[in-house]
């Protein structure tokens, strides 16, 4: 039975979190993603869920836990953003060299200082060198469905990955809309239970975990981790098929909205694309050909599709919602480094808006396409609303 | 168990690991390690056990073990004892699996005190036990706040201006135990019954346990290699290093030397404190003394206003004889009971014989 809710989409991930029924939730509060918490620990106070919640001292413990917890065999979520990110930073790398598949819910949120609450992607990409799959979200159905789909991808025996889950702060994690929430028996079935290879709690077959890795073995290990991404491409979508026959949705690495025949693109990440949306109904029925292209699966990233998506485009422009100081921000790099793949490289502005919550309305996006159109491109990226 | 049964169990750290020759680390995880007759898994944090004990591809752990980073061990070790706790209640574990974590001073006293204090507080099931070198001895020998007053180390060097160390150490054992823990002790590798017997009781409590353990260290106390349990007897006869436990917030002193030592005994064999031996530092070596006496004094006080008080002398109930009253009737006054003979009615010759008797014993 498929029941339609309101959600916001710390709910949405918190109702994912539910019908998972994770064996193990290490968290800590922090803005805005703190609402999956408070909402996933009421499902434990009315016995839901049997997941154990370990209310840490701060996020750095959290993922902490989570590692001690996951690599004891046991499903273990967790959920920050920001400060509480970059406080776990330490341990982010930890988790997935020990390839441990603990899947965490990002609400993004800017960076200090200055203190900021609201949205933009800084926190998450300063963790896309870390070996985790990373799946950004437009919407809170999206959210829902990525967390299903995140959980089940880590947990593959050919990935043991962890993965995280972004959505935008406040823009999409608190922001109610209505979401489809499928059958908990049919979930449950398709996330199956978690049974790694190697456990600590195996006390027949003892394993030494995070061992010493000098000069002579490192290299090697790293290199498998590599291998274990390139596997995680491939399954994302196989394992997207398996959930499709629940959702009826489908799921691949980024959506295409009028791409087919347009000349004129944007690409851009999270909820950012459904105001895009929005302006290219718009300037199609002006008969215009604008298209989108948002990005899902940032890590690993591919490169391959995008480039082939992008064949047929004149011109195309690159929201990004961070900066990588001093360089190309994130985004923008990795289309430039798909376009290369390209015989004919279309035209590619980099721009950058929203930092720290900034504002874009649909006018600044019908900006960019209007500059698109003219062929208005320069060199460094261009600033959207930044005053 | 037998002392010499210790010794015939099988080893649980197997040999191999790379520690330095006459290093106290592994003497007390062995000695550790021997005293746990159950299931347990270990934890261990970034430092010179994790570096010695598990270089890939080999292992000296002969359980499962796992080392995350230098801060978290004791939030590492709260996750995996959450997960036996889960695996169990869902009935995918049927052992009843302890969790014992062994971290240095570096990542106890300092970068892992956060997490050391949160794991405390939610009550998890762990024995940590925390091998105190006093210093960060992996990364070369830097001043932790374990380091004791004086010492010089590769941060406090002894040179023209600075002697070494010129702050005091902090006392963790105490910081641990003012979270009201289940069970929190101090012990040395110089009293094997004693840390055997404080492990026993550490797993057998049902919470949080801590002990905290004097480990000497060869390269960076500049001591030789033989002289490890020497130096442990030392601090322990100096009173620097008390053996005492404190099991449910009652305070038990577990040695009390007949003559306390001068602190200089336990200075003098070591390298890290030779400048204080030098006239001009005497001051030095007097705060470390007061310091010494002042945490000695307030111990005993401890222990002494935690002592459970022997209760009056319990009498024993006699089951009395039910006596029937006989109705009384009015006006009829009772027989007044025959005086018995007390000692104060006793003789001065009788009183004397006592004394004498007393005197031969």
């Amino acid at each position: 039975m498929v029941k339609t809710l309101a959600l916001t989409g710390s709910e949405a991930s918190a109702e994912a979190w539910r019908q998972i029924n994770p064996d193990v939730a290490p968290v800590y509060p922090i803005t805005p993603t703190t609402e999956i918490i408070s909402k996933f620990s009421q499902y434990h106070a009315d016995g839901k869920v049997d997941t154990e919640m370990m209310l840490v001292e701060c996020e750095h413990s959290a993922m902490s836990a989570a590692v001690g917890a996951a690599a004891s065999s046991a499903r273990t979520v967790t959920a920050t953003d920001s400060q509480g990110l970059a406080y776990m930073w330490e341990v982010i790398p930890i988790a997935s060299g020990l390839r441990l598949p603990i899947v965490m819910q990002i609400a993004n949120r800017a960076l200090s200082s200055p203190g900021n609450i609201h949205c933009d992607h800084g926190d998450s990409m300063a963790c896309r060198d870390t070996s985790w799959i990373q799946i950004f979200s437009e919407t809170a159905q999206e959210v829902y469905e990525h967390t299903l789909l995140a959980t089940k991808l880590a947990e593959h025996k050919d990935v043991q990955l962890p993965a995280m889950v972004m959505q935008d702060g406040f823009i999409t994690s608190g922001n109610l809309e209505k979401v489809k929430v499928y059958n908990d028996t049919d979930v449950r079935q398709f996330i199956g239970s978690y049974n790694p290879t190697y456990s600590m709690l195996d006390l027949q077959k003892p394993h030494s975990f995070g061992a010493l890795n000098l000069h002579d073995s490192y290299f090697e290990s790293k290199r498998q981790q590599e291998e274990a991404m390139r596997n995680a491409k491939k399954l994302y979508l196989q394992i997207g098929k398996d959930l499709s026959k629940i959702t009826g949705n489908k799921y691949d690495y980024f959506e295409k909205y009028r791409l087919d025949d347009a000349q004129y693109v944007i690409i851009c990440l999270n909820a950012t694309g459904g105001t895009t949306k929005e302006v290219i109904d718009r300037l199609r029925a002006k008969k215009k050909k604008v298209g989108l292209l948002r990005i899902k699966l940032f890590r690993p990233f591919p490169y391959d599709e995008i480039a082939n998506a992008l064949k047929k485009a004149r011109a195309i422009a690159v929201l990004d919602r961070s900066e990588s100081y001093g360089a190309y921000p994130p985004v923008f790099g990795e289309i430039n480094n798909a376009l290369n793949l390209l015989k004919k490289k279309p035209k590619v502005q980099s721009y950058i808006f929203g930092i720290g919550g900034r504002y874009i309305f649909e006018k600044d996006i019908e900006n960019v396409y209007s500059e698109l159109m003219r062929n208005k491109f320069r060199k460094e990226p261009q600033y959207i609303g930044v005053r | 168990m037998d002392f010499k049964d210790y010794a015939r169990q099988p080893q649980k750290l197997a040999s191999g690991q790379k520690s330095c020759s006459g290093c106290g680390f592994p003497i007390i995880i062995r000695m550790a390690m021997s005293a746990i007759d159950r299931p347990f898994v270990v934890c261990q944090g970034t430092g010179c056990v994790s570096v010695t004990t598990t270089t890939w591809p080999f292992t000296s752990w002969k359980m499962p073990t796992i080392h995350s980073a230098f801060p978290n061990l004791a939030s590492t070790a709260a996750g995996v004892e959450t997960a036996v706790r889960v695996m169990k209640k869902k009935g995918k574990l049927k052992k009843d699996i302890k969790v014992v974590a062994f971290g240095g001073d570096g990542g106890t006293y300092d970068i892992g005190i956060q997490a050391l204090s949160g794991a405390i507080e939610r009550r998890h099931n762990i024995l940590y036990i925390c091998y105190d070198n006093q210093a960060y001895m992996n990364t070369g020998g830097q001043r932790s706040s374990a380091t004791p007053y004086g010492a010089a180390t590769a941060t406090t060097p002894h040179g023209t201006l600075h002697h070494g160390k010129e702050l005091f150490r902090k006392d963790l054992t105490y910081i641990v135990a003012a979270h009201d823990v289940a069970y929190v002790a101090q012990a040395s590798i110089f009293d094997f019954a004693d840390l055997t017997r404080k492990v026993k009781r550490a797993m057998e409590v049902d919470g949080f346990a801590f002990i905290n353990i004097l480990s000497p260290c060869v390269l960076f106390w500049k001591i030789p290699t033989s002289d490890a349990y020497k130096i442990s007897e030392l601090a322990v006869k100096t009173c620097f290093w008390p053996l005492y436990e404190v099991d449910h917030g009652k305070w038990i002193l577990n040695f009390k030397p007949e003559h306390k030592m001068q602190i200089e005994a336990f200075l003098k064999p070591q390298g890290r404190f030779k400048q204080l031996l030098e006239l001009r530092n005497r001051h030095i070596v007097d705060g470390l003394q007061q310091r010494v006496d002042r945490k000695w004094k307030e111990l005993l006080f401890m222990c002494e206003k935690t002592k459970e008080k022997p209760e009056k002398k319990e009498v024993k109930k006699v089951k009395k004889k039910k006596i029937v009253k006989k109705p009384v009737k009015k006006g009829v006054k009772r027989k007044p009971e025959p005086k018995i003979k007390t000692s104060k009615t006793r003789s001065k010759f009788a009183k004397l014989k006592d004394k004498l008797k007393r005197k031969r014993r």
